[in-house]
This record gives C-alpha cells, sequence and structure tokens, in this order.
C-alpha cells in the first residue's frame, strides 16, 4: 500500500524545485508590497484626517473580515469586468499583497502605541517635525515590538502562496498537482511539497527570532 | 496694537518680560486646571512654582512646551506670541509652522527623562542639533561633549541610557535640551523619579546653570531647600491659580496667605 518510489522522486524534483523559486518569489514580492503598504495604512489611521483614517480603518476592517481567496478571485475574475485585466502573477501579488498589508498595519499600529508618550514629548521638546519624530524615535522603537507580528506574518505569506494556484501561479501546489495529474501519483509530490515547505518555514522562523534578539539589543532595549 | 480679544500682538519694551501668561486658562472638561493665568518671568529669571497636586502646576510648563493646547489667552515668549500668530491685525490660533518657529527657544527636561533608548548618550544630544538646528555632525559633536562635559556624563558618551542611573539620566536629559540652545530651560519634577541618594547631582547641574549661565528657568518642584536656595521668585499655585508669589525668603519665612501657610506647614511635617 504504501510505497515510496525514490525514482520518481528524482525525476520530479527539477520541477518541483523550479516551484520552489516561484513560491518564494511570490511570498518575497508580496511581503515587500505589504510591509511598505501596511506602514502607509498604520499611519494614515494616525493622521488628523478623520475621514482619511476613517476610510482607511473601514478598508483594513473590510480585508481582514473575508478570506484571501476571495480577495484573489476578486482582483482576478472581476478586475477585467472594470477594465482591469491582469496577469495571474500581478493579481495575485495585488491581492496577498493588500491581504497581508491590512495584517501589518495592525502589527505597525501596535507596535506605535506601545511607544511611551514621554517620547512624543521629548520629541516634541526637541522642536522636530512630525516626519522626523516618527523617522528618527517612534518608529526605531516599535521595530522590535512589531519585529514578532512581522515573522509570523513572513511565514503566513509563505503558507498562503498555495492559494495562488487557483488562478494558476506556477507555485509548489500547482506544480505538485500538475505532476500528480500527470502521473497518476500524488504521494511523491505532495509529501515533498510539505517537507520543501517545512523546510523554509522553520529555518525562517528560528531567522526571525535571532534577528528579533539582535535588534532589541543594537536598540539597547 | 491690540488684537480684538484685547491682547497685543507683540510685547515691545525694554522691560519686555521672557515669557509672559496672560489671561490663560486651561480645563479638562469641567475641571478647570488654570484659571485665568497671569504670569511675566524675566530674561535670565529663575522661577519656582510649589503647590499641592492637581493645583496646575507642571500644566503651566507643558502648554509652555506647546505640549497642551490653552483653551483661551495667550502665551508670549521673547515678547512674540506663541499660542498664537498674528493674522491681518488679529492673533489666531498658531499652526504647527508658527509653533516649530517659536518653540527653538524653549527647552524642557521632565520627571521621567524620556531620554531616546535607541541612541547612545551623545547621539541622544546630537539628535536636535544634527537634525532639527541642521548643524554639522562634527559641530554637534563639540556642542555635545562641552555639555555633558558640564553636566559631568562624559565619561559615559557611548552608553546607552539603560545603563544609567536615574541621576545619570536626568543629567544627560538636561545636557540634550541644552544642546539646542535654548532661551527658556523648563524643569518638571526632574528630581520627583529619582533615588534620595542622586538627586544631590541633578540639582548640582541645575545650581551651575544657575550661576554660570544667563538662562531664563521656571521649574516645578517638591523639593522646598532647593527652590528656596536657587530661585529669584517662588510662585506658590493652588486651584490653579498663584495663590502667593514672592523672593524665596519671604515666600518661605513669612507666607501671607493661610493656604500657603497650610502647605509649607504639611510639607515640613512630612519631612
Amino acid at each position: 500500500m504504501f510505497d515510496w518510489k525514490w525514482d520518481f522522486v528524482w525525476e520530479i524534483l527539477p520541477r518541483l524545485l523550479v516551484a520552489t523559486g516561484n513560491t518564494l518569489l511570490a511570498a518575497g514580492a508580496g511581503y515587500a508590497i505589504a510591509l511598505v503598504l501596511g506602514l502607509v495604512f498604520a499611519l494614515a489611521q494616525r493622521t488628523p484626517y478623520w475621514a482619511l483614517t476613517f476610510v482607511v480603518r473601514e478598508f483594513v476592517e473590510f480585508i481582514r473580515s473575508t478570506p484571501l481567496l476571495l480577495q484573489i478571485f476578486f482582483v482576478f475574475y472581476v478586475g477585467p469586468q472594470f477594465g482591469l485585466r491582469l496577469s495571474p502573477w500581478t493579481s495575485g501579488m495585488i491581492a496577498i499583497g493588500l491581504h497581508y498589508a491590512c495584517y501589518l498595519s495592525e502589527v505597525y499600529r501596535g507596535g506605535i502605541e506601545s511607544v511611551p508618550r514621554g517620547q512624543w514629548e521629548a520629541a516634541t521638546a526637541l522642536n522636530m517635525t512630525i516626519t522626523q519624530k516618527y523617522r528618527r524615535v517612534i518608529i526605531p522603537q516599535a521595530i522590535p515590538t512589531a519585529l514578532s507580528g512581522m515573522g509570523n506574518y513572513l511565514v503566513g505569506i509563505l503558507k498562503d502562496t498555495p492559494m495562488l494556484s487557483v488562478i494558476g501561479v506556477a507555485e509548489l501546489i500547482h506544480v505538485a498537482n500538475a505532476i500528480g495529474s500527470e502521473h497518476y501519483r500524488f504521494l511523491e509530490p505532495i509529501t515533498m511539497v510539505g517537507i520543501i515547505f517545512l523546510a523554509i518555514s522553520l529555518p525562517a522562523a528560528g531567522l526571525i527570532r535571532l534577528l528579533e534578539g539582535r535588534v532589541r539589543r543594537k536598540l539597547g532595549l | 496694537m491690540l488684537d480684538h480679544t484685547g491682547f497685543p500682538l507683540e510685547i515691545t519694551g525694554e522691560t519686555t518680560p521672557m515669557v509672559s501668561f496672560r489671561k490663560v486658562r486651561k480645563s479638562y472638561g469641567a475641571l478647570t486646571v488654570l484659571d485665568e493665568l497671569d504670569l511675566d518671568i524675566a530674561a535670565g529669571e529663575m522661577v519656582s512654582i510649589i503647590g499641592p497636586s492637581g493645583s496646575g502646576k507642571t500644566t503651566v510648563l507643558r502648554m509652555l512646551m506647546t505640549l497642551e493646547q490653552i483653551d483661551d489667552g495667550v502665551i508670549y515668549v521673547d515678547g512674540q506670541p506663541l499660542t498664537h500668530m498674528p493674522k491681518k491685525g488679529r492673533l489666531v490660533r498658531a499652526n504647527e509652522r508658527h509653533l516649530r518657529n517659536r518653540r527653538a527657544d524653549i527647552g524642557m527636561c521632565f520627571q521621567h527623562f524620556n531620554l531616546f533608548p535607541h541612541m547612545t548618550v551623545l547621539e541622544n544630544c546630537m539628535e536636535g542639533p544634527v537634525h532639527v538646528l541642521g548643524l554639522s555632525k562634527a559641530e554637534a559633536r563639540d556642542r555635545s561633549e562641552e555639555l555633558l562635559e558640564l553636566v559631568g556624563m562624559i565619561s559615559k558618551k557611548d552608553q546607552r541610557p539603560s545603563r544609567l542611573s536615574g541621576g545619570q539620566q536626568q543629567r544627560v536629559a538636561i545636557a540634550r535640551a541644552l544642546a539646542m540652545r535654548p532661551k527658556v530651560m523648563l524643569f518638571d519634577e526632574v528630581t520627583s523619579a529619582l533615588d534620595p541618594e542622586v538627586i544631590g547631582e541633578v540639582t548640582n547641574v541645575i545650581r551651575k546653570l544657575v550661576s554660570e549661565h544667563n538662562l531664563t528657568m521656571l521649574m516645578v518642584t517638591h523639593q522646598m531647600g532647593f527652590a528656596r536656595d536657587i530661585s529669584d521668585r517662588v510662585c506658590f499655585f493652588y486651584g490653579g491659580k498663584i495663590e502667593e508669589q514672592g523672593p524665596p525668603a519671604e515666600l518661605f519665612g513669612n507666607p501671607q496667605r493661610e493656604r500657603t501657610q497650610q502647605f509649607l506647614r504639611a510639607v515640613r511635617e512630612a519631612v
């Protein structure tokens, strides 16, 4: 019943490795978008313009309350109706980047709010501009607090890349599924995908913890 | 020239006070913290504010540092309005740009120091001069090192604040504020969070500033002995008003008002 074929494993490995590259690319690009956009969303909610704050807060809440899969479908299949004809990759990056930007904005917000009020006041007493306050004083201190959340979502985004398979992005699950259908064998490809994910996630989580410790020490916290 | 509300657009003349509160009011909801405060502080004067907690002492400093908005009245610094700006011949509430212009004259030290924990002692002092005043790194370093020397913290210049005692942190905070070359220095209960044995090192620095520098200083303190020693004038706050003020020898030696007498008696008994 359990017949694991090593020959088959070696045969499909090159295709799986290419797919691994795509998975990493998707996770990396999506995460980069999320990191930047998340900060924009977080800061937008802290401006004195209540309308902006309101719109951004509701948008973040909306994205966080609906499934990622739905958002991927929406961008890819509904987008063209509004003249937005995007490739699977572009659609996928927009959807996943936007989705995680909303989660990261909450992480940033938590980090920013963890900085004591006295730090803002000291920055005011030094006559800093609002930009200087954020750049020089607040964000450097918010990052150590935000780092563990940021790390969790990096692993999270990696594990969510398989959802892009539904719109035809050739990441690991997509390729494993294709291999399985071609050879009528799913045991090896699917197991290999599991192992590959584990091999990426575990070191990534470890690295993040290491980085967290280093940053904390570097900032003297 | 007067604003329609009766406040001058600027204060001129030879005896222009460095700081002037004119009918300043501040309340939090129903609670009135300051009630039509009038207070002039001359250039180079050292004024201490004492009084029971909740009397509005700290609020005076926080409003002057623009950490709190005032509800009514005007605050002037060096003759120019701080909380307001002239526009078409009348005073309107200051915008951020005006505040940034006027705030440069004021420096402040806090009860809990509020040093930047991610910077070294020297970086804390250089931060403002480099990024706000636009000094070169070399100039800012010279200025900061000179001031760290003054407060006796030069040997710790490469340490992080978390490595320092409270007294040491407060001395660095004083150097950091001075590095901005303010005309007015505010000390908000700077010894209240300190262990008793290190209070002296901070008060000695302030003493030195009083005797060697011509700064205008405003200090909120619970240390009556210190206030008596170094102040030109002591203001006793009660219920959002100055209940009594005068030279320290008079206010401490022969207080006129009953509330002042009660307060000073209570403080003495507590020691």
